[in-house]
């Protein structure tokens, strides 16, 4: 096992969209091991996805279970190719990320998801988050498409309730 | 690194950040960590600027652009600089009919449990016979939730509302 380097901003591999993974063999699991133990080695990371460590594969890692105040959360999971299929409601929240040190910002993210991935034995596996675990997730899920919570910060003005009602008439 | 807190006021119109920012990037400035915002219609902006001039040198390079837009300047030599970043672990709502001294009990409450406000934002809003107080704060203690709870609640009534919350900042 090692402890990958993670990449920075402005690193451009942070902005490029991860392909699949098509083997669920001993390479992907040495790999799932070392990003496990990058997370592991940084700040408190409660998540991390494989562009952060220069490996444009659509894995990331998340765990949520030890969080200050316990929030429903399903452990430690490795989701491979995840696909979010539903999205519900908006909350905003303060994020932080391992590629973007010594900054925190707001970002409105969806309170509910259902998401589906595979394991690393290649099994297909159905979810449904709630809360900081959905948000870790699609914090993670937007690394997998280039994305970084930076492109999607709200002013600490924001209008939340304003900008509920102002989706719900579109 | 000797930085400077740069702090400009006047009546608001479009350009004046890109002018003065010209007039600093022409002067040989580089800038920090900077927050503008609009106060009851007025410009405010608070910069940190480093150009290793002289406070003299550098109010000389803001004066003509302060002149012409009639913007009033003032420069202190500060102490600090990048990197001081603290994370807020709660956020304290509070909103209502405005009425005076609701920023003294609300804060001074706050202080007493070793609340370190990082950003507070407060607005008047509504109409002008019936306005109301908009405040939210960020901040940092070590006091537990419930404590800050607690000790808020007492200033609740009818016409103020006021709500404390953890937050949780997810690092990913």
């Amino acid at each position: 096992m090692a402890i990958l380097e993670i990449l920075k901003l402005p690193d451009p591999r942070l902005k490029a969209v991860a392909e699949d993974v098509e083997r669920f063999d001993s390479r992907l699991h040495d790999f799932i091991a070392d990003l496990e133990q990058t997370r592991q080695a940084g700040p408190a990371a409660v998540g991390i996805a494989a562009p952060q460590v220069g490996v444009s594969r659509r894995i990331v890692i998340i765990d949520c279970s030890t969080t200050r105040k316990p929030a429903p959360n399903h452990g430690h999971l490795v989701l491979v190719n995840p696909e979010i299929t539903d999205w519900e409601g908006f909350e905003l929240g303060r994020e932080g990320c391992l590629s973007v040190p010594d900054y925190t910002g707001n970002v409105i993210r969806a309170e509910r998801i259902k998401l589906h991935a595979h394991d690393p034995q290649g099994e297909l596996q159905a979810y449904e988050m709630a809360g900081f675990e959905a948000r870790a997730l699609q914090h993670e899920v937007d690394h997998l498409d280039g994305i970084l919570f930076i492109d999607r910060l709200v002013s600490r003005r924001t209008d939340l309730f304003q900008r509920k009602v102002y989706q719900k008439r579109r | 690194m000797n930085w400077q807190m740069l702090t400009l006021v006047g009546e608001d119109r479009p350009g004046i950040v890109a002018q003065v920012t010209d007039a600093l990037y022409q002067g040989g400035c580089t800038l920090g960590e900077t927050s503008m915002i609009r106060l009851g219609g007025n410009f405010t902006i608070m910069m940190m600027v480093n150009g290793g001039q002289s406070e003299q040198a550098l109010a000389s390079c803001l004066a003509p652009v302060a002149e012409q837009l009639r913007l009033r300047f003032h420069l202190d030599p500060m102490h600090g600089g990048l990197h001081q970043h603290r994370i807020p672990n709660f956020q304290v709502r509070v909103n209502g009919a405005d009425r005076a001294g609701i920023v003294a009990s609300v804060t001074g409450v706050l202080a007493g449990l070793g609340f370190n406000i990082l950003e507070l934002d407060s607005d008047v809003v509504g109409s002008s016979d019936k306005p109301v107080y908009i405040m939210t704060i960020q901040g940092y203690a070590e006091a537990s939730l419930e404590a800050l709870e607690t000790a808020l609640n007492r200033l609740r009534s009818e016409e103020i509302d006021v709500h404390v919350s953890a937050i949780e900042t997810l690092i990913g």
